[in-house]
């Protein structure tokens, strides 16, 4: 229990500075930033009690926001994919009810977790640049960026869970 | 009552989680607006703090860059210093007693800590603050060209709003005619910037440098910002003006900040003249 908190804080802060101060000026192509912090989101262990996670999830998109200025879009659209977490796993899984304790995003099978993860990134991604842009006309470039830096996102987030996280 | 107690406790989740994205949107709003960005910014001593601590390794990495820059700028001055030896033999001039006489502009140099320049909005935090005399809406410049106006303010830090920024309107002019028009930025590439209201009196050309207009309070006239990379000239009207920048927004390092000592009385003689 102990280990969990200890792990679950160093994970935050460390995903926070590699966000700010390395992954925020990756620009690759130019203007691609891969946004993995909410691997923090995937990653946190799933309990009866859920409003701490969501106090957490909020307070983790307001860190990234005072680093980078955004006024307060990571913390609104961090707090939504984790509002929305559960029900998504479950509709993943095809499950109502599962073990809550011994939950663990490696125990499930690639595919399924693979697609919890894509779906949870896509709209977190979606609001993000919703939000930035925050105009219809430019609803290209907010669906070009969203599919891109999703792309990124995604695949830098499976290879750091699959080589930092123990396999059970 | 116990109804509503019921209520609250039955989806207390839920409300905790409308609760919490309020308070997320009402930050993006105050953000929005200019001036009242006080909360979310990078310009605490935390945030400011850990961004100075990572520059001073990244600085080393712009140490050439920073240097050929400061060469070219010599050589501009010394240009500038020349010309200034013709005109005094020419024309008697007077020495003012106050040391402070007559001058309209005072520079503060600046480091920047951090620098954004692929978002939709960018901004930047440079290492001085209200300690060193810098407040807010004063212009940020360094010799190639504008970089942006600041905002927020603490003790030691301040977020510089870019001109790569969706609320960023510069005045702006051509070098050869004084027809004025209104830098912005429409996203896409860092390096080009866009110029809307030109009249079509205007003579543009591809090439044809442009300046900061006198019109604002903040920046002074004439320095350069860029060339005009391409536009098109449509039912008589100029569109699509596409600026390439001077600057290399992705590498700049050391700036300037530009306080008008007559700003206030500027203002103050604008607002009287509007009010009557």
């Amino acid at each position: 229990m102990n280990s969990l908190v200890v792990n679950n804080s160093f994970r935050f802060i460390g995903l926070v500075l590699l966000q700010v101060l390395v992954l925020n000026h990756v620009n690759l192509f130019g203007f691609l930033n891969p946004m993995i912090y909410i691997v923090w989101i995937f990653l946190f262990p799933i309990r009866k009690n859920k409003s701490l996670f969501l106090i957490l999830s909020f307070l983790l998109g307001l860190t990234i926001d005072f680093f980078s200025d955004s006024g307060g879009i990571n913390a609104a659209a961090t707090l939504f994919i984790a509002f929305i977490r559960l029900p998504v796993l479950k509709a993943v899984l095809k499950k109502t009810d599962f073990d809550y304790l011994l939950f663990n995003l490696r125990a499930i099978s690639f595919g399924k977790a693979f697609l919890f993860i894509i779906i949870l990134t896509l709209i977190h991604h979606f609001i993000i640049f919703s939000l930035e842009y925050f105009s219809l006309n430019s609803i290209n470039s907010i669906i070009y960026n969203t599919i891109l830096t999703s792309g990124i996102t995604i695949i830098i987030s499976i290879l750091g869970i699959i080589l930092f996280s123990k396999k059970k | 009552m116990q109804q509503i107690i019921y209520f609250i406790r039955k989806f207390r989740y839920f409300l905790l989680f409308i609760l919490l994205e309020t308070v997320a949107f009402i930050f993006i709003i105050q953000h929005h607006s200019y001036h009242k960005s006080k909360f979310v910014n990078s310009a605490n001593s935390v945030t400011g703090g850990i961004y100075n601590t990572v520059s001073s390794v990244n600085d080393f990495f712009l140490l050439k860059s920073e240097n050929e820059r400061l060469i070219e700028e010599n050589t501009q001055l010394k240009n500038l210093l020349n010309k200034r030896d013709i005109n005094f033999n020419q024309i008697t001039f007077k020495v003012n007693d106050s040391a402070k006489f007559g001058q309209k502009y005072e520079y503060t140099v600046a480091k920047i800590i951090n620098n954004n320049y692929t978002n939709r909005n960018n901004s930047l935090t440079i290492n001085k603050g209200t300690n060193q005399g810098i407040t807010s809406d004063l212009g940020v410049i360094n010799s190639k060209g504008i970089i942006g106006v600041t905002k927020s303010t603490s003790g030691n830090y301040t977020t510089v709003l870019s001109i790569l920024n969706n609320n960023s309107k510069i005045n702006v002019r051509l070098k050869n005619s004084n027809h004025f028009g209104t830098l912005i930025w429409n996203g896409k590439d860092y390096n080009i910037l866009q110029l809307i209201d030109m009249p079509r009196q205007a003579q543009i050309k591809i090439g044809d440098t442009i300046i900061t207009g006198g019109k604002s309070a903040i920046f002074p006239e004439g320095i350069t910002i860029g060339t005009v990379k391409d536009f098109n000239f449509e039912n008589n009207q100029y569109q699509n003006i596409n600026i390439k920048l001077f600057n290399d927004m992705s590498a700049i390092g050391y700036v300037q900040i530009v306080k008008n000592l007559e700003r206030i009385e500027q203002l103050n003689l604008e607002n009287n003249t509007i009010n009557e």
